[in-house]
């Protein structure tokens, strides 16, 4: 700890090349952050315990074709399921294309699986009463500036109605409340409306379903219910593939894209430079200061101070760029993910990245100083201080 | 006075490659405590080369030295390091000051190698600016001071610790005059005043009568002559 000042005043020796330095660290480990916290939240999809009693029944050829109503029943008759439910998307839209709202189609039974999501038992009343009833998530209600009573136009990206165009009214009754906000923002950001309505209304689903939900007496019968679920429709034109919803969310956002792969390459990438340009700056820094290094040792520092002292600032400067970095993305991820209302669902930079992070500025700190403190702790003090 | 430093038949070979040269041979000198020994030559003759062994910033390939009764040829790397930090006081001719520490802060360094509390360290380095004539300069960086002033930086860093030895190696080889002067003045003193034992390497006669002797090195062989 004496020898901070020492270590401090190399490392801003020349401060513009530090600072560089510095800023590539920094843009490194704020990436690192919200790619991170991307991640997480992918991995987090669907993780719930009560997720785990839920079955997600869906085509298996892909998530967007259709099965019939008529299999309903027949899940039903499944040993072990409790309740089934039946929901389609709606893709809608609010005044804006762009204003894309997470909406479903569900059956009235819909909310009952979601023990997730707080509805009123008033409001829930009034959803069953209504016909173009719709429920809207507390976060999308504050978005629009919405409240219970009010009339919304919106239009459909998928469905047109009988009259040939795309755009739908319905009438807000009621509001959902998400139990848990840290991992159910996906259920105060969306919107249900009223099967009945949707099916009548529109020509083109002609009784069909977008996909069931099962709810499961038993978690751990929940394999063999699937495989029974799935038998009913083996062989015909419609054969289905049951999943946990966690493993549902998990395939379905591998069909968008495997975020694992893609954050760890890029970071890969990103690192790999880091280490190449942090490397490059600490060689540089430590051969400029041959010399003083030299006379350190002359006046009886030993070798192993020189090696610590040199390791000690890289260290210090991939701490000093990471931690700002990391600290960033700490406060932008959840300024992000408040900024865009409910559509980007982010956990924030938690514990588990701060550690990971840290761990990683040490070993990049550590490997990006091995060279040049390796050189400084073997330099030759009659050769240096003769300029050889 | 007894005699601090005695070497014996001390020779130095540095390989470059596969060529061997030998740069001293076979050098026996014995110098007092409390001496003040100039050492003279033309370029290359060794001068550097002794005074290095001598400060154990080097080790002999052949014969004995011994400083205050220890044998010093025989020490390892991590051994002379201690070895140096406790007896020796380094003065070089481009000063060699850590550029971005002060004054104070560079005259500390040698103390951080002790068992000192910081504002120990801080006094003591204090006290050896003042010794120098550089008490208001204290937190200047190098590059705010003269040559003549970084000199007399260098030389409270040298003897911070108070070492029983200073070696200097053409410490007035960068000055003026005047400088040179101020700087042979302080070395005299410490001589005088403080019982430092200095070996001084120097090109410079004027130099070299600040010392009680003058030895002189050619070709790797001391010829002795004259006494100041
Ligand atoms: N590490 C080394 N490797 C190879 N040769 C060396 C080494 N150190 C010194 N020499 C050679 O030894 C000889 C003596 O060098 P030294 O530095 O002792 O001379 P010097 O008397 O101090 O000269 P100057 O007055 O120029 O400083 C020179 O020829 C030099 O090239
Ligand atoms: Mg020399």
């Amino acid at each position: 700890m004496k020898y901070l000042h020492l270590i401090w005043a190399a490392l801003f020796r020349r401060k513009t090349r530090t600072i560089l330095t510095l800023v590539s660290i920094i843009t490194a480990f704020l990436l690192f952050g919200m790619l991170d916290a991307v991640r997480t939240s992918f991995n987090q999809a669907g993780q719930s315990a009560n997720g785990a009693q839920r079955l997600q029944t869906g085509s298996k050829l892909s998530f967007i074709q259709t099965l019939p109503s008529a299999l309903g029943a027949q899940i039903a008759q499944v040993p072990g399921v409790k309740m089934v439910t039946y929901a389609n998307w709606f893709g809608g839209a609010y005044q804006d294309p762009h204003n894309q709202v997470f909406s479903f189609a569900v059956d009235n039974n819909y909310v009952d699986l979601y023990p997730e999501m707080d509805v009123s038992a008033a409001e829930r009343k009034a959803f069953d009463d209504t016909r173009t009833g719709v429920l809207v998530g507390e976060k999308l209600a504050k978005r629009f500036g919405w409240k219970v009573g009010d009339k919304i136009p919106m239009q459909s990206t998928i469905f047109p109605n009988r009259q040939g165009d795309k755009n739908w009214n319905f009438d807000i009754v009621g509001i959902i409340h998400s139990k848990d906000k840290k991992a159910g923002a996906f259920f105060d950001a969306m919107m249900l409306l009223h099967w009945k309505y949707f099916d009548e209304t529109t020509p083109y689903n002609q009784g069909n379903v977008g996909w069931y939900v099962t709810r499961v007496t038993d978690v751990n019968q929940a394999d063999r219910v699937a495989k029974a679920i799935d038998a009913i429709s083996a062989n015909s034109d419609h054969e289905t593939r049951t999943q946990t919803e966690q493993a549902a969310t998990a395939s379905w956002m591998k069909q968008l894209a495997d975020i694992g792969l893609i954050v760890g390459s890029i970071m890969g990438a990103v690192f790999f430079t880091l280490l190449l340009l942090s490397g490059n700056t600490m060689m540089q820094a430590v051969r400029e200061r041959t010399s003083e290094l030299a006379v350190l040792k002359t006046i009886g520092f030993p070798s192993g101070s020189v090696l610590s002292m040199v390791l000690a600032e890289s260290v210090l400067l991939v701490l000093l760029g990471g931690v700002i970095g990391l600290g960033l993305a700490t406060v932008v991820v959840p300024a992000l993910a408040a900024g865009s209302g409910g559509m980007l669902n982010l956990p924030g930079v938690g514990a588990n990245t701060w550690v990971l992070g840290l761990v990683l500025m040490v070993v990049i700190g550590l490997l990006v100083g091995l060279l040049p403190a390796l050189r400084a702790m073997r330099l030759n003090i009659v050769d240096a201080l003769a300029g050889r | 006075m007894g005699t601090l430093i005695d070497i014996r038949d001390v020779s130095k070979v540095y390989e470059r490659g596969k060529q061997k040269v030998e740069v001293l041979h076979g050098v026996n000198l014995a110098i007092e405590q409390g001496d003040f020994l100039a050492l003279m030559g033309p370029s290359g003759s060794g001068k550097t080369t002794l005074l290095n062994l001598i400060g154990g910033l080097d080790s002999p390939t052949g014969g004995n030295i011994t400083v205050g009764g220890q044998r010093i040829d025989q020490l390892g790397g991590g051994q002379l390091a201690r070895w140096r930090a406790q007896h020796v006081g380094f003065v070089f001719q481009f000063y060699n000051l850590m550029p971005m520490l002060s004054a104070q802060r560079n005259v500390e360094l040698p103390l951080l190698l002790t068992k000192l509390s910081a504002s120990q360290r801080k006094q003591n380095a204090a006290v050896a600016l003042k010794l120098v004539g550089l008490d208001d300069r204290s937190s200047h960086k190098p590059s705010e001071l003269s040559g003549g002033q970084q000199q007399r930086v260098a030389i409270a860093r040298a003897i911070v610790s108070d070492p029983t030895l200073l070696v200097c190696d053409e410490p007035t080889g960068d000055l003026d005059r005047q400088s040179a002067e101020e700087v042979l003045g302080l070395l005299r003193e410490l001589n005088r005043e403080h019982g430092k034992t200095i070996v001084m390497v120097t090109h410079d006669p004027k130099a070299a009568e600040a010392a009680n002797h003058i030895l002189h090195l050619d070709k790797g062989t001391l010829v002795e002559q004259a006494t100041a």
